[in-house]
């Protein structure tokens, strides 16, 4: 008998797995410090990254890297603008 | 320049970037991977960064006209002058330990909070409003001071972000001694 598909949002990639397994991972990530949202009405399960690593990087003072697409879907990446100044600003229609 | 909408689809984002019609990347990031990365808890939020990729100015808050300046008390000159300068290299941009006093980390609530929105996006996606809309409160419950959570998942909620329930938000939280902008001292 096939269990109950349980999905995993992990680092942007969702994973289906069995749902005592899904529940398994993100219980294991929440023991490591990282933050887990789990919902086992909905069977889902989203892993988030640390607030340790984040400020870790942002104290780095290198700014973290980041591809995102445009509105023609095209890919942009922030690391490739090394050698220019960069103004980034982050703005909403909200 | 590197512009970024966080918005809930490209297409919230469309009107604005096509009749601005940019010369610079214009993003979009509809996952919020920008804020988680940077910390980005409302907009406009502004950073710098140099030639090296390091970041010299940390979230600031910036407008590029005085559209908002009635509502805001922040004029537009100051920063655009300021960053004229850093860019034509008249100034020096803030030493390495201010830029780290000036930064603001998160906290594992707000780590906690963006999980939950994270969930909750991928639940809209799917078509489980109710379920998103249960995760997009909770992680607002969080952060409370992260209006990029707050209001910006109100069009995922069927709520207007510049409605009534925006300005109830607004006004509680700017009764109970917040500000909703944030920008820095110096």
């Amino acid at each position: 008998m096939a269990g109950t598909k349980f999905t995993v949002i992990d680092a942007g990639r969702s994973v289906e797995l069995d749902e005592a397994d899904g529940i398994a991972r993100a219980t294991r990530a929440e023991a490591s410090g990282r933050p887990a949202a789990i919902d086992r009405a909905e069977r889902a399960a989203y892993l988030g990254v640390s607030a340790a690593e984040r400020a870790k990087a942002l104290s780095s003072l290198e700014a973290p890297d980041f591809t995102l697409p445009d509105l023609d879907g095209q890919a942009h990446t922030l690391s490739a603008y090394r050698g220019r100044k960069v103004l980034l600003v982050a703005y909403a229609s909200w | 320049m590197i512009t970024v909408a966080i918005d809930k689809s490209a297409d919230d984002a469309r009107p604005w970037i096509e009749a601005a019609k940019p010369t610079h990347p214009s993003l979009i990031d509809t996952a919020h991977a920008l804020a988680d990365l940077y910390n980005v808890v409302n907009v406009p939020t502004i950073l710098w960064i140099d030639e090296r990729g390091r970041i010299v100015r940390p979230n600031d808050v910036a407008f590029g006209t005085d559209t908002f300046k009635h509502i805001t008390g922040i004029q537009a000159a100051t920063h655009l002058a300021a960053l004229r300068a850093w860019v034509r290299g008249e100034t020096t941009a803030l030493p390495e330990a201010r830029v780290r006093a000036l930064q603001s980390l998160p906290t594992d609530a707000d780590q906690q909070a963006r999980a939950e929105f994270g969930l909750g996006e991928w639940l809209y996606n799917q078509g489980r409003v109710a379920a998103a809309a249960r995760h997009f409160a909770r992680a607002g419950e969080l952060a409370p001071h992260d209006f990029t959570i707050r209001r910006g998942t109100m069009p995922m909620r069927g709520i207007d972000p510049m409605g009534p329930q925006f300005r109830e938000m607004l006004g509680a939280w700017v009764k109970a001694g917040n500000p909703y902008y944030r920008p820095l001292a110096e």
